[in-house]
């Protein structure tokens, strides 16, 4: 049973396997969520168009939202961060493999149950952010909303541990000589991404209980027949909102650190600021979330505060902006496809931070509130800055986690597609927004200036799908007949270029000695452009697979099931199934292997 | 797992402090505060909840009516006292004897079992008083808010029955030193957020 291929990726608790399948699970959702993007535009293309229309509609466009942001951004994100972290601070694994693989099985669970939800039932349709009335019982009287709340819960359990993980190991699981302020940046945004999770996702936790209760055990949170009150929901989701968009687009700021230092050749402009900026976004990302609830009216003060603590923003982010254009300043850039990517980012995640400056001002934003607007500034943040990330990201370390480059021509149609089907969909939206068209409806009526914008929005809308078959294409080619990558292909500064590619299971056959900052730029320039060992060469340990992790992914599924439909027979049992499987994992005395010196895989570098 | 850092003295051949003895332990202790991090701000979260829905209770009772400070007293003392046994058992674990600790934690778990019958018993008056679950925003905030405490109890309880008889067949080493280790912060977590509720729920709700 060992021996087979699908069980070995089912079980496996190496880091870099399970990037890997963050990044298919990822990969598919993207696929779900873009085509329900698709549908959207394709219904706004003309006037009073009926291709699809009321509830179906809604449905499009909360799952649409719903699975980009917790089922796509944040996971693809997380395999770049266990395949690439541990490499990047010389380490072997992460502190808790088996935990490891339990949060991407609970990701898939919950991702598969809210997605289930096309299938059984009815989708939830009251909006990515849930809002409570619409949420509750009354409006949404099918089992659609509970999807919702017990998919994200058991997702959002996944990412909570790894969160946990990445910050164990990047606190504990350092080579020698690698101090915190040796870390490249993108090591430093995943360690402050994985805190901001810690603290942003038990209150959505919580909100999802509140949630839960009141759709299906009749509790009163929200209902205010009940003396509930509705306020609180919209508070508990924005605390944990908030610092969610953060999440997203801290973990890209750290791939374009790497990324503009590597195809630039020259040490990162500014690094202190670097990660100064990094911990304050991560500590302000917390104290701006009343400015999603300007226009629910809690007074002059609250909205004054939270304006100016919104803009505070504005000032950590442009010490990074300006920091990534000094470090080009002077550089030898390589306009390779993932530096377009970055330099693409610049250029858009401006536009998107200028929108936001611009909905921060509490008067201004009692116009945009709940127009095109919004959804062209988010867009312009979390396209421009995220979904730009992942594509640098994913042309950057391609070649280490496969072996093999991306095509470097079919690259670039990639990105120039991308680049200007982004904006020729999301600049005319701003417009579209002023003009008066509100979010989250099916249809628009003629000779009210809104037909171009919209005609526009969703030609670019094409051009994005196209650029991304392109990428699609250039993998499976790379896949089939690839140009092999040596385990250095880009020049890079960081440890996991010091490795071949795709590195061996136990990434370092002797724990590295770090002397400086861009550890591995330093031995090749200054050193004989090997890696110093920090150890003897000795036997090296390996935690054995686990197929529990897996199981307890299926209790929780079927706990999951239960509940949505007011089972709480079904939703016990699989409760059950996750304590028993608990209780076996705890019996268990599994100290995994070792793997000899005489086994390890002769490298080209030395480590 | 490689032991490193084997530093102190060693008792029973095992050093001063088993738990922290491996990577891996070291690792768990790590996570486990992180855990606990996350919990607090679960709880926090609910507690601001219970607060600003509190006042609306509607046709049920006020909290002044329904709670009844004596019994909540005996609970808490109760759960500080078991909070002090685990604490007795880490420190016998630090000195090797393994029966000892095995004893502090076994009187933990019966100090545990003992708060949630009590908690029961409370929850049952209340709802004979009319304060259910789905009556109003007061009472869901309560029972949520100390319903998570109580299953968090509940958890502890059995987590540290299976430790308990974990312990006895494999006795005190570096794998299972973190784990009796591990129970007892949790435990003492449960106590500092019970503490918090006697405060925010019980006390300030008789005002």
């Amino acid at each position: 049973m060992r021996e087979n291929w699908l069980w070995s990726w089912i079980t496996t608790v190496d880091h870099k396997r399970i990037g890997i399948l963050y990044l298919i699970g990822g990969g598919f959702f993207f696929a779900v969520a873009g085509l329900e993007a698709l549908l959207i535009r394709i219904q706004l293309m003309f006037p009073d168009n009926s291709f699809i229309v009321g509830d179906t509609f809604n449905q499009l466009f909360t799952m649409h939202g719903t699975t980009m942001l917790f089922l796509v951004a944040l996971p693809i994100l997380f395999g770049f961060m266990n395949f690439v972290v541990p490499l990047q601070i010389g380490a072997r694994d992460v502190a808790f493999p088996f935990l490891n693989n339990l949060g991407f099985w609970l990701y898939i669970s919950g991702g598969l149950l809210l997605n289930l939800s096309w299938l059984f039932g009815g989708a939830p349709d009251a909006g990515w952010t849930n809002y409570a009335t619409l949420a509750l019982n009354d409006y949404s009287p099918g089992p659609g909303v509970n999807y919702y709340v017990l998919g994200l819960q058991i997702a959002g359990l996944g990412t909570l541990m790894s969160a946990i993980n990445f910050i164990t190991t990047i606190v504990n699981m350092r080579a020698p000589g690698m101090s915190y302020l040796r870390l490249p940046m993108f090591t430093w945004t995943t360690f402050v991404t994985s805190a901001l999770i810690m603290f942003a996702f038990p209150p959505l936790t919580a909100g999802l209980f509140m949630m839960m209760f009141d759709r299906i055990f009749g509790a009163n949170f929200f209902t205010t027949t009940g003396g509930g009150n509705v306020t609180v929901w919209q508070h508990i989701f924005w605390i944990f909102g908030h610092p969610e968009v953060y999440i997203l687009i801290l973990p890209a700021f750290g791939v374009f650190s790497d990324v503009i230092s590597t195809f630039s050749r020259k040490r990162l402009f500014g690094y202190h600021s670097m990660v100064f900026a990094v911990v304050l976004i991560g500590f302000l990302g917390f104290m701006v979330w009343l400015h999603h609830m300007f226009t629910v009216g809690l007074g002059p003060v609250a909205n004054s505060i939270f304006a100016i603590s919104t803009m505070a923003i504005a000032v950590p982010t442009g010490i990074k902006i300006f920091n990534w254009l000094f470090t080009m300043w002077g550089g030898r850039i390589r306009f390779t496809t993932a530096m377009l990517y970055a330099a693409g980012f610049i250029v858009s995640f401006v536009m998107g931070g200028v929108t936001g400056v611009m909905l921060g001002v509490v008067p201004a934003d009692l116009q945009f509130h709940d127009t095109y607007f919004v959804v062209a500034h988010f867009h312009y943040v979390i396209i421009g800055g995220t979904v730009f990330g992942i594509m640098t990201g994913f042309y950057y370390w391609w070649p280490k986690m496969f072996g093999t480059v991306l095509n470097e021509k079919l690259g670039k149609w990639n990105f120039w597609l991308f680049f200007f089907g982004f904006h020729l969909t999301f600049f005319p939206q701003h417009f579209l927004g002023l003009n008066g068209m509100p979010r989250r409806v099916y249809t628009f009526e003629a000779n009210k200036g809104l037909e171009t914008g919209n005609l526009v929005s969703t030609i670019g809308t094409f051009l994005m799908t196209i650029a991304l078959l392109i990428l699609l294409y250039n993998v499976a080619k790379s896949i089939r007949k690839g140009e092999p990558a040596s385990g250095d292909p880009w020049d890079g500064r960081s440890l996991e270029w010091a490795v071949s590619s795709p590195p061996p299971a136990y990434n370092f056959a002797q724990t590295p000695r770090v002397r400086g900052l861009d550890a591995w730029w330093l031995e090749k320039v200054q050193g004989d452009g090997k890696l110093k060992p920090a150890e003897p060469l000795g036997p090296i340990h390996m935690p054995s697979p686990s197929y529990l992790p897996f199981i307890m992914a299926v209790g929780f599924f079927i706990s999951g099931f239960g509940f949505v439909f007011h089972s709480w027979q079904v939703g016990a049992l699989g409760l059950v199934v996750v304590f028993v499987t608990m209780y076996i994992r705890s019996f268990e005395e599994d100290h995994g292997f070792h793997i000899q010196p005489d086994e390890l895989k002769p490298q080209g570098v030395e480590s | 797992m490689r032991i490193e850092e084997q530093t102190g003295t060693v008792v029973g051949g095992l050093p001063a402090e088993p738990e922290k003895a491996t990577l891996e332990g070291k690792n768990k202790i790590v996570g486990f505060w992180l855990f606990l991090a996350a919990e607090s701000t679960l709880f926090a979260t609910e507690m601001g909840a219970y607060v600003a829905l509190k006042g609306s209770h509607l046709n049920g009772p006020p909290s002044q009516e329904l709670f009844q400070l004596p019994m909540v007293a005996l609970s808490t003392l109760i759960l500080l006292v078991s909070s002090l046994t685990s604490v007795l058992g880490v420190m016998s674990m630090h000195t090797g004897d393994a029966r000892k600790m095995l004893t502090w934690f076994g009187l933990t778990v019966l100090l545990g079992a003992a708060f949630l019958g009590l908690e029961t018993y409370e929850f049952m008056e209340y709802v004979h008083e009319g304060h259910t679950l789905t009556g109003s925003a007061f009472a869901s905030s309560f029972y949520l808010l100390l319903g998570t405490h109580g299953a968090h109890v509940l958890f502890g309880v059995l987590w540290i029955l299976g430790l308990v008889i974990q312990g006895a067949k494999k006795g005190i080493t570096v794998h299972t030193a973190p784990k009796f280790y591990l129970a007892s912060l949790y435990w003492h977590f449960i106590d500092v957020v019970w503490i918090f509720i006697f405060t925010v729920v019980y006390l300030m709700g008789m005002i």
